[in-house]
């Protein structure tokens, strides 16, 4: 069933417009950036935007920085939103029960499939925008405005100071890759969950997205401050601490348990909810 | 094959189906005929498990529906209302999908399966078109194919013959009869009298999710013991049957008589011209009209319709 999810996602021309257009930003901002030698000074704008003119192997980095907040939420809820409301509209849900295909593989399968489209996506953004940036503005300069010189040899600074060797730099992107590919879940497993309660794909993704939107002003607001840990974006900003020397783990960690947190209760719910339902369409 | 005792669904206040008690017996072609809203669909849904009954029980090959419909589902060809399929893939493809998403459909023989199938449903030379751009005939057929692929031995088909010309009709008609032949229990709903008079030798009746009628169809059109007579010489017909006759419309005589034979040797006897002679029989339609009320698509003042 997993493979036929998955099959069906990689089919799906919607799948590739998507990641298409995540990849696009990036390379966008890239072109003014590179055009205009116009990068926002450092600690402004996007997280590493203000280094990339210097070194165009962090921009995988940036781009990063720069879908995290909406481009890929949007995507990740559109995706998970439609994965059971919109076979629900399209009328397949009820053959694919009469296969048969039990409900709680079936939302299984769609959260894997999920995931795979996440990490398809992030990947596919850290590859194009590391091309894009040693395309556009070279790797391995002389010096860093803002950070302590760079080491000659294809060594990139770290937000701390210290420098990266090319295979520590690999690790920390594999690690903020996965990193943002979990902090995603969360708004997946809600998604998922909103897309068992109605038949509307559009639906279920706009209130996933509406309670992001809802997390990031609560994140910001002190007289929020009690239930802040508890936000499914407050820690999202964390997978910056993987290019620090060395790495933080603290919010990393934290990170990743109020993901997991997210996911096991939304699922749960889901699944009490989808598989007790009438499918009545 | 299907059995259900007072099966029972309500949803919110409304009752789609009422103390339900359905029986069809293995090598059956069973009909459900019934207005728009009397319950028939969501009773098709109940017996595959994707609508959960609120009381009664419901058995499918011997199994308990739903706690254990995955036994008896690989068994069960079904088509639900309308057929869908992925509408960016070609036809092909998805019956190959739907084939593989279920539980140990032999990858080996699946092309074979689903080329066999697309044939019986005269989709043999289906091209490399995408379902979207299939007409709605085309998906009809493909939706029955994907009903067929695994060879059921049980065939639950809601409306089969939506959408489909009437060649179409005449041939879906023939395959299913075919099936029937080979072994296969057919189970359709519909409220097309004609596909069901055709097609089915068993038939319930639905109305206002209650089940009002269930009898072989032959029982239900048995000769009501009166001779429809059509002759030009109707007069003296009704002159030498004075008595017999009930009614008279023109040249066409209804007269009560046990043996259309008989009464037809006797009028030749007295050179009684006879355009036409034959038992009357109840029509499907006379009988579901009898037993049912408005359907719940017509919603008269005076409660022609309480649903």
């Amino acid at each position: 069933m997993i493979g036929v999810e998955l099959y069906k996602l990689l089919r799906r021309p919607r799948t590739w417009v998507s990641v298409a257009l995540l990849c696009a930003l990036p390379v966008a901002v890239a072109i003014f950036v590179a055009v205009t030698h116009l990068a926002p000074p450092p600690g402004q704008g996007s997280a590493f935007l203000s280094a990339i003119l210097h070194d165009g192997s962090l921009y995988p980095a940036a781009a990063l920085a720069l879908v995290l907040p909406v481009f890929l939420p949007v995507a990740v809820a559109v995706v998970a939103g439609d994965s059971i409301a919109g076979e629900a509209t399209t009328g397949t849900l009820r053959y694919l029960l009469t296969r048969p295909v039990s409900r709680s593989r079936l939302l299984v399968a769609k959260l894997v499939t999920i995931t795979t489209f996440v990490l398809v996506a992030v990947v596919a953004v850290t590859i194009t925008s590391y091309i894009t940036g040693v395309a556009a503005f070279g790797s391995a300069p002389p010096a860093a405005v803002g950070q302590p010189a760079v080491q000659p040899g294809g060594s990139v600074t770290s937000l701390s100071g210290p420098s990266l060797t090319v295979l520590q730099l690999v690790e920390r992107i594999v690690g903020a890759v996965g990193f943002i590919t979990v902090s995603m879940l969360g708004v997946a497993a809600i998604a998922l969950f909103l897309s068992t309660l109605t038949d509307s794909a559009l639906g279920s993704a706009l209130g996933a997205l509406a309670a992001l939107v809802g997390s990031e002003v609560l994140v910001t607001l002190d007289a929020a401050s009690a239930v802040r840990p508890y936000l499914p974006t407050r820690y999202w900003l964390a997978w910056i601490d993987f290019f620090r020397q060395p790495v933080f783990w603290r919010d990393i960690q934290r990170g990743f348990g109020i993901q997991a947190l997210y996911v096991a209760v939304f699922l749960a719910a889901a699944w009490a909810n989808f598989s007790s339902k009438d499918i009545t369409t | 094959m299907i059995v259900t005792h007072s099966l029972t669904k309500h949803f919110g206040h409304i009752v789609a189906v009422d103390s339900v008690d359905l029986a069809v017996q293995e090598g059956d072609r069973y009909g459900i005929l019934g207005p728009n809203g009397s319950g028939k669909t969501t009773l098709v849904r109940m017996l595959l498990g994707l609508v959960y009954a609120t009381s009664g029980e419901i058995e499918v090959m011997g199994q308990q529906v739903p706690r254990h419909v995955g036994r008896v589902l690989p068994e069960i060809g079904a088509l639900v209302e309308e057929p869908a399929a992925y509408p960016h893939l070609t036809g092909r493809a998805n019956l190959a999908l739907f084939d593989a998403a279920g539980p140990s459909g032999p990858k080996s023989t699946r092309r074979k399966r689903i080329d066999n199938a697309l044939e019986r449903v005269g989709l043999a030379g289906i091209d490399r078109r995408p379902v979207k751009a299939y007409s709605l005939g085309m998906r009809q057929r493909l939706g029955l194919a994907a009903a067929l692929v695994r060879s059921p031995r049980l065939l639950i088909l809601d409306e089969p013959t939506n959408g489909l010309d009437p060649r179409g009709i005449r041939d879906i008609r023939d395959l299913l009869i075919e099936l029937n032949k080979a072994g296969t229990t057919i189970f359709l709903s519909s409220h097309l009298l004609g596909e069901v008079e055709h097609l089915c030798t068993r038939v319930g009746i639905f109305d206002l999710g209650r089940l009002v009628v269930q009898a072989e169809l032959a029982t239900l059109r048995t000769p009501t013991g009166r001779v429809i007579v059509d002759s030009p010489d109707a007069d003296r017909v009704a002159a030498m049957l004075d008595g017999h006759v009930e009614s008279r419309d023109g040249a066409r005589l209804v007269v009560r008589h046990a043996d259309a034979a008989e009464l037809n040797a006797q009028l030749v006897r007295e050179g009684v011209r006879v355009v036409e002679i034959g038992p009357q029989r109840r029509s499907l339609e006379q009988i579901v009209l009898e037993v049912t009320s408005a359907g719940s698509d017509q919603l008269s003042q005076e409660g022609g319709s309480s649903r």
